[in-house]
């Protein structure tokens, strides 16, 4: 993954300075280790700045939407997915954006490792190929990277991008028979009970901060439902009821489009899985439509069109 | 996918139904209220995602 970094920056300089694009959009070394952030860059000079490792887990495709000028982009699996999103939805045009495309191999889940590290301050990650070196004030671990993959990194299956213009590196081989909705039959096979208590239990942390709608990128609706209070369509406490209404309306906002790029799951303040939610819709968009989101730019995504053979048993 | 999302957090099936009823299809909709009626009271008052208001006193 590290070895990228050199080759983006490049890019993105001689682009910047051809005038092929305007804005190059990327990732820049977080403040604090393994909190990679999102950066759009317009000065060739600044170019230097991009970085990419396993802490990238933010997605791009939020800073794509309501743009007039030549876009740039950095895509692995998830992010191209997430353009293919925007452009069947009007969100971009596919001329406006030049996809630079990335193998990516997953990203690291930085709860796992503050939990390896037992809680003590990280101070550096270093990254060397399949392994990666943590560092504080009096220890230094390293740890294999396969073992602190994000949980929607471990069961992706689309590493490399859908779409792009050129790519950086020889794209990954894809990963086979992989097992991803294991956690969804888990509780498919609970009863009605024990579901409600493992989500009201999942979701009793919830604060409202809505970090996870902020960082999805499906999310540009340009005023939220969450923030409406002409009519107030949920309520705005962290009352049991109304957090689940909230979890439950903003993952049905999702269905049929999540591409499970885990941006949700990254930013929870509290480490809410609410992957949990999204991952039933999507096992049921496969079930029911045979359908993976973002994989194609010319079919109509399940609920946008309407078919005679469509699943219908549960009509009367 | 949102009847499956619904009873997937752990509303009991049968609270959720999904039916359509043409203008013109008077006996179909006292059918199905009905049935609707009697699997939901089978069910009892519902528990869950209500809110109740603060009791006082």
């Amino acid at each position: 993954m590290e070895q990228f970094g050199e080759k983006i920056r490049e890019r993105a300089r001689e682009l910047l300075e051809t005038g092929k694009v305007e804005v190059f959009v990327g990732y820049r070394k977080g403040t604090v280790p393994m909190m990679n952030h999102p950066v759009l860059i317009r000065d060739p000079g600044k170019a230097e700045i991009l970085h990419w490792d396993s802490h990238c887990g933010l997605n791009l495709c939020n800073y794509l939407t309501k743009r007039t000028e030549k876009i740039g982009v950095l895509a692995n699996g998830c992010n191209s997915r997430n353009m293919v999103t925007h452009i069947i939805e009007n969100q971009v045009k596919r001329e406006q954006l030049y996809i630079v495309g990335i193998p990516c191999t997953g990203m690291i889940d930085h709860r796992a490792v503050a939990r390896a590290v037992k809680g003590r301050e990280i101070l550096a990650v270093d990254e060397e190929g399949e392994a990666f070196t943590v560092r504080g004030r009096d220890f230094e671990e390293t740890f294999r990277k396969k073992d602190f993959l994000q949980r929607n990194c471990a069961v992706c299956t689309h590493h490399n991008p859908v779409i792009c213009d050129e790519m950086i590196g020889d794209p990954v081989e894809e990963p086979q028979g992989v097992q991803a909705y294991k956690d969804v039959e888990t509780v498919e096979a609970m009863s009605a009970e024990k579901k409600w208590g493992f989500f009201t239990q999942l979701i009793s942390k919830c604060v409202r901060c809505y970090a996870c709608r902020n960082a999805c990128p499906l999310c540009y609706c340009p005023t939220c439902f969450v923030d409406e209070s002409r009519p107030q369509w949920v309520g705005k406490s962290v009352h049991e009821t109304d957090t689940m209404t909230f979890h439950l309306l903003r993952a049905y906002h999702c269905a049929g489009r999540c591409t499970d790029c885990g941006a949700c799951e990254r930013v929870c303040p509290v480490g809410i899985p609410m992957r949990q939610f999204t991952k039933k819709l999507n096992k049921d968009a496969m079930e029911y439509f045979s359908w993976e989101p973002g994989l194609s730019l010319e079919e109509r995504p399940p609920l946008d069109t309407y078919r005679p053979d469509d699943y219908n048993e549960f009509v009367r | 996918m949102l009847k499956g999302l619904v009873e997937h957090v752990g509303i009991e099936p049968g609270r959720l139904h999904f039916s359509w009823i043409s203008s013109a299809e008077s006996t179909k909709f006292v059918e199905v209220a009905q049935e609707v009626a009697k699997a939901v009271k089978e069910l009892g008052p519902a528990e869950r995602l209500v809110k109740r208001r603060a009791e006082v006193g």
